[in-house]
C-alpha cells in the first residue's frame, strides 16, 4: 500500500520526538554515573539526537520523492519505445499518459500490451513507495542510534547544534539567490527552446504578432513564420506605460511637494495613509474598474464627441494604471524631497526667494536624480503590471499611436498564451517565456538604473 | 543711487504679488493632486459598492410543488438518496411553476415561462429536502429565479428598450407582473453566495470555494515564508560575514522585491509544475509562488524590527555568557516578534491580492467544489473576481463587485490587525 508523503513526515516527527528524551536522559544518567559535568545544558543533547534523527531522513525523503517518479516514468517510456518502435515523441507521450491513467485505475486497459506496461509501471511505483518508506525509516533509526550512542558528557552538543542552526539559517538566506537563479534559468531555458524553433531576429524586430496563426496549419513548425514579431506588443506596452506615467508623475509629484513642503502635519497625517490605501488595493480591483466602468465611460464620452473609441482602449488601461502608480511615485518623491538638506532651503529663503521659488528652483533641482530614480521605478512597475491590462486592454497586437485604440502588452500576451490547456512544448507556449525574459530584463535594467541614479545623489550634499 | 535702490524695491514690490501667486498656484496644484487621487479612490469604491451591495439579495419566487413522496422514500420512511439522485427535481419544479399558468401552451411559450426559474432550482430543492425531510409534505417552496429575472427585479434592465435588445421579453414581463401582483416574488438574503463555490449559473455561484482556496494558499505561504524569512534575517543581521555571498544575498533580496509578479508565475509554471511535476491549479503551488514573492517583504520587515531592539540587550546577554545564537534566539527574537508578525501580516495581505502568478499556475480553472486539501484544484478570491468579470452575464458583474468588497474587507481587517499588533506590543525603547 502506498504510504503518503505527509504520513511519513508525521512518523519522522514522532520518532524524533522520541529521540529527544533518549538523548537527554542518556547524558543526565552518564553525568550522574561519572560525576562529570556535561559540556552543554542537558536539553542540547536531546536536540542533538532530535536533529540527527529528523534531518538526514527528511533530506533523503525529499530527494527520493522528487527523483523517483520521473525516473520510473523514464523507465516506462523506454519500454514503450521498445514496444512501439518508430513512434513519434508526441505519440509516446500520449501512450505514457494512457499507461499512467490505467495504472492508477482511472481507465480500463485498451489491450494486453498496454495492460502489461501499465502493470509493471504500477508495480514499479508501489515498490518504489515501499522502498522509500523502508529506506527513510532505516536512515532515521540508524542515525538516531548512532547519534544517541555518541552522546557523552564531553560531547560539545551546544556547539554542534548551533553550528547546525547557523548552517540552516545560511541555507534559508540562500533561497533568495536560488529564486533569482531559478527565474533566470527557467526563462533562459525555455527561451532557448523557443529561439531554436523561431529566429531570434524575427522575434525582436518582427512587426507582426499573431501567435494563434501558428495553429492555422494544425501542426507545429513550418506554419509559424511571421507570427511572433514582438514590436507591436512592445509598442503597446510602451504606450500604456507612457499614459500611466503621464497620469502618475504630475499627480504624484505635486502631491509629494504639497505633503513635504506645504501640508500642515494634520493634513499630512490623513493624506499620506489615503494615498497608501491606493497602493494597497489589489490590481485586480483596478482592472475590474478599468474594464467595466472607465473603459465604457471613455467610449461613451468618445461617442458624444463623435470619436470612435474602443471599449478596451489604451487610455482606460493606462489611465487607471497611472492612478495605481501615484502612491508609488508620491511616497518615493516625498522621501527624496525630505532628504534635501534644510540648509539649501534656508539659503534660498535667506536671499529673498519665496517659499514656492525655493521649491521649484532649489529643492526640486537638488532632488532631481532621486526623482528620476522614482520615475524609473514607476515605469518598471507599469511595464510589469499585469491584471489591469489583462482586463482592460485588448489582446490584438497592432502598431498604433492612437491611445483610443485597443493595444496589447507583453504581460497580456504572456497571460493569454499560457492560460487554457496548451501543451507545454508548442512554440506558442514557449514564446511566452521569450516575452517573459524580455520583461524581466527590462524591469531589471530599469531597477538598476533607478538605484544607480539615486545612489549618485546620495552623497551630494553631505 | 537712492533712485536705483527705490526702483529695485518698486520692482520687487510689483513682482512680489505675482511671485506669491505662483507659490499659491503650486500649493493649490498639490492640493488638487491629492484630492484627485483620493477622489478616484472614493469614486471607485462607491461604484463597486453600489453595484455589489445588491448581490446580497437574490430574487426568489413562490412555486407550488407537490413532492411525490412515494418515489423518494425508502422502506423505513427515510429519504432514499439513490432514488433522490435519480429523481427529476428540475422537471418537478418546472411542472409546478408551469401549472400556475395553465393558459400557457406550446413548447416555445412553456420554455420562455420556465426560463424564469433558475436552472439550478431543482438541484437546490433536492439538497434542501434531503437535509430536512420534513419539507417533503410542504406544498409551496421559494426557489431562486433565473439571473436575468434577478437583474431585472433589481432595476438593471430597462423595459423601454426594444424587445430584441433585452434578455427578458414582453410576454415574460407579463408573467412577472402577475407573479409580483400575487406576492409570489421576494428578495431574500443571498446565502449561497457565501456557502457555495463557483457555478455556471450566476444565481448559484458563491465565493466559498475561492475563499477557502485563498486561505489554503496563504497557509502554505506563511508556513514556508515566515520561518525562511526569520532565519535569513537572523543570519544576515548576526552571522553573515561581509563578503561576496552576503552582498549577493542582499542584492537579490532587494531585487526580488521589484520583479514583476507575473515572472514569479512563470517561475512556478516552469519549475514547480513542469520540472517537479506538482499538481496544477493547486493551492500548494500557489502558496509556494506567493511565498517566494512575499519572502523579501518579510525579510526586510524582520531585519528592521531586529535592528530596533537595542544593542545593549544583546550585549548584556553576551556579557553574561550567552552564545551569539542564544542571544539572538532567546533575547532579541522575542522582543522583535511583534514587528515580525506585523510585517508578515502586511506581506500576506499583499499575497492575498495577487492574481497574475496564480493565473500562470492554473488556479484560474472553473471549479465547482470547495477544495478540501492543498493539492485539490482550487481558485483564489482575486482570481474568482477576474473570472466573473470576464463572464457575459450581467449578474456575474454584480457578484464580482460583491466579491471585491469581501476581498477588501479581508485586506482591511488584516491591515487593522497589523496596526493593532504594532501599537499594542511594540516596545518603544528610550
Amino acid at each position: 500500500m502506498a504510504v503518503d508523503f505527509s504520513v511519513i513526515v508525521v512518523v519522522l516527527i514522532l520518532i524524533s520526538l522520541l529521540a529527544y528524551p533518549l538523548g537527554r536522559g542518556r547524558v543526565v544518567a552518564m553525568a550522574r554515573r561519572t560525576t562529570s559535568k556535561p559540556h552543554s545544558l542537558s536539553f542540547y543533547y536531546g536536540l542533538y539526537a532530535l536533529v540527527w534523527t529528523f534531518v538526514p531522513a527528511l533530506v533523503v525523503l525529499l530527494a527520493w520523492t522528487l527523483v523517483a517518479d520521473p525516473l520510473i516514468e523514464t523507465m516506462t517510456m523506454n519500454s514503450l519505445r521498445d514496444i512501439y518502435p518508430g513512434a513519434g515523441e508526441s505519440i509516446l507521450d500520449l501512450r505514457l499518459a494512457q499507461v499512467k491513467n490505467i495504472a492508477s485505475g482511472l481507465l480500463p486497459a485498451a489491450d494486453a500490451t498496454i495492460a502489461e506496461v501499465a502493470d509493471s509501471h504500477r508495480q514499479a511505483l508501489t515498490q518504489a513507495d515501499a522502498l522509500r518508506l523502508g529506506v527513510v525509516l532505516a536512515i532515521a533509526l540508524g542515525c538516531a542510534g548512532v547519534a544517541i550512542l555518541r552522546i557523552r558528557p564531553s560531547l560539545k552538543s551546544r556547539i554542534l547544534f548551533e553550528g547546525f542552526l547557523r548552517r540552516t539559517f545560511f541555507i534559508a538566506s540562500i533561497v533568495a539567490i536560488l529564486t533569482t537563479i531559478g527565474i533566470i534559468i527557467s526563462l533562459i531555458y525555455e527561451s532557448v527552446r523557443f529561439f531554436s524553433q523561431y529566429p531570434i531576429f524575427d522575434f525582436f524586430f518582427g512587426s507582426h504578432w499573431s501567435p494563434l496563426r501558428s495553429f492555422a496549419g494544425g501542426e507545429d513548425g513550418g506554419h509559424t513564420e511571421g507570427a511572433f514579431g514582438m514590436l507591436p506588443v512592445m509598442a503597446g506596452t510602451i504606450m500604456v506605460a507612457t499614459i500611466a506615467m503621464l497620469v502618475a508623475v504630475p499627480i504624484g509629484l505635486l502631491a509629494a511637494v504639497y505633503m513635504a513642503e506645504f501640508a500642515h502635519p494634520h493634513v499630512r497625517r490623513v493624506a499620506k495613509p489615503t494615498l497608501e490605501v491606493l497602493a494597497g488595493v489589489p490590481t485586480v480591483v483596478y482592472g475590474f474598474f478599468a474594464a467595466l466602468t472607465v473603459g465604457p465611460f471613455i467610449r461613451d464620452l468618445g461617442l458624444l464627441a463623435g470619436l470612435e473609441v474602443s471599449a478596451q482602449s489604451a487610455l482606460a488601461a493606462g489611465g487607471v494604471m497611472g492612478i495605481m502608480i501615484i502612491p508609488f511615485i508620491s511616497s518615493l518623491s516625498d522621501d527624496v524631497i525630505n532628504a534635501v538638506p534644510q540648509s539649501l532651503r534656508d539659503g534660498g529663503l535667506a536671499v529673498g526667494s519665496t517659499h514656492g521659488e525655493t521649491i521649484t528652483k532649489i529643492v526640486l533641482p537638488a532632488a532631481t536624480p532621486g526623482l528620476i530614480g522614482a520615475f524609473l521605478l514607476g515605469i518598471s512597475r507599469a511595464i510589469g503590471e499585469t491584471m489591469i491590462v489583462v482586463m482592460a486592454a485588448g489582446v490584438s497586437a497592432q502598431m498604433t499611436a492612437n491611445p483610443l485604440d485597443s493595444v496589447t502588452t507583453v504581460t497580456v500576451q504572456i497571460v493569454s498564451l499560457l492560460t487554457g490547456d496548451t501543451e507545454f512544448d508548442s512554440v506558442k507556449t514557449l514564446s511566452a517565456f521569450a516575452l517573459g525574459i524580455t520583461l524581466f530584463v527590462m524591469t531589471l535594467l530599469l531597477n538598476i538604473a533607478a538605484l544607480s541614479v539615486a545612489r549618485r545623489v546620495g552623497g551630494r550634499y553631505d | 543711487m537712492t533712485s536705483v535702490g527705490e526702483n529695485r524695491f518698486q520692482h520687487i514690490a510689483k513682482t512680489l504679488r505675482r511671485r506669491h501667486r505662483q507659490e499659491r498656484r503650486l500649493k493649490y496644484a498639490g492640493c488638487v493632486a491629492i484630492i484627485l487621487a483620493a477622489g478616484f479612490l472614493l469614486t471607485m469604491l462607491t461604484i463597486i459598492t453600489s453595484n455589489g451591495i445588491t448581490a446580497l439579495k437574490q430574487a426568489e419566487m413562490l412555486v407550488d410543488i407537490t413532492i411525490p413522496q412515494a418515489e423518494l422514500l425508502a422502506e423505513d420512511g427515510s429519504i432514499d438518496l439513490d432514488k433522490s439522485r435519480q429523481f427529476n427535481w428540475g422537471g418537478l419544479v418546472k411542472r409546478g411553476f408551469a401549472a400556475q399558468f395553465p393558459e400557457v401552451t406550446g413548447l416555445s411559450q412553456r420554455r420562455a415561462l420556465t426560463a424564469l426559474v433558475s436552472e439550478n432550482a431543482g438541484y437546490e430543492l433536492r439538497l434542501r429536502v434531503e437535509a430536512d425531510p420534513a419539507l417533503l409534505s410542504q406544498s409551496q417552496f421559494w426557489v431562486k429565479t433565473s439571473d436575468e429575472v434577478d437583474v431585472y427585479l433589481k432595476g438593471r434592465i430597462d423595459r423601454s428598450l426594444p424587445e430584441d435588445l433585452r434578455p427578458i421579453k414582453n410576454v415574460q414581463f407579463n408573467w412577472l407582473d402577475i407573479l409580483e401582483g400575487d406576492g409570489r416574488i421576494r428578495q431574500a438574503f443571498n446565502t449561497s453566495f457565501f456557502t457555495a463555490a463557483d457555478s455556471r449559473e450566476p444565481e448559484s455561484a458563491g465565493i466559498l470555494g475561492a475563499v477557502v482556496g485563498s486561505g489554503l494558499a496563504l497557509m502554505v505561504t506563511v508556513i514556508l515564508a515566515l520561518p525562511l524569512a526569520v532565519m535569513s534575517a537572523i543570519y544576515l543581521e548576526y552571522f553573515a560575514r561581509p563578503g561576496v555571498i552576503t552582498d549577493l544575498i542582499e542584492v537579490n533580496i532587494n531585487n526580488l522585491a521589484a520583479v514583476p509578479s507575473i515572472v514569479f508565475g512563470l517561475l512556478g509554471l516552469a519549475v514547480f509544475l513542469n520540472f517537479f511535476d506538482l499538481p496544477r491549479s493547486a493551492p500548494l503551488v500557489g502558496g509556494m509562488v506567493l511565498a517566494l514573492m512575499t519572502l523579501p517583504t518579510i525579510i526586510i520587515a524582520t531585519r528592521v524590527s531586529i535592528r530596533a531592539v537595542p544593542h545593549s540587550l544583546r550585549d548584556a546577554a553576551l556579557g553574561l555568557g550567552a552564545s551569539p545564537m542564544q542571544a539572538a534566539l532567546d533575547h532579541v527574537l522575542p522582543l522583535a516578534l511583534p514587528g515580525i508578525l506585523t510585517g508578515t501580516i502586511i506581506g500576506l495581505a499583499q499575497a492575498l491580492g495577487e492574481t497574475a502568478p496564480l493565473i500562470m499556475i492554473g488556479m484560474v480553472a472553473f471549479i465547482v467544489d470547495v477544495p478540501a486539501s492543498i493539492t485539490d484544484p482550487a481558485t483564489a478570491l482575486p482570481v474568482q473576481i477576474f473570472i466573473w468579470s470576464d463572464s457575459a452575464e450581467r449578474a456575474f458583474y454584480e457578484r464580482a463587485s460583491l466579491a471585491i468588497m469581501v476581498l477588501l474587507l479581508f485586506l482591511i481587517s488584516m491591515n487593522l490587525l497589523a496596526v493593532i499588533l504594532r501599537q499594542k506590543f511594540e516596545k518603544k525603547w528610550q
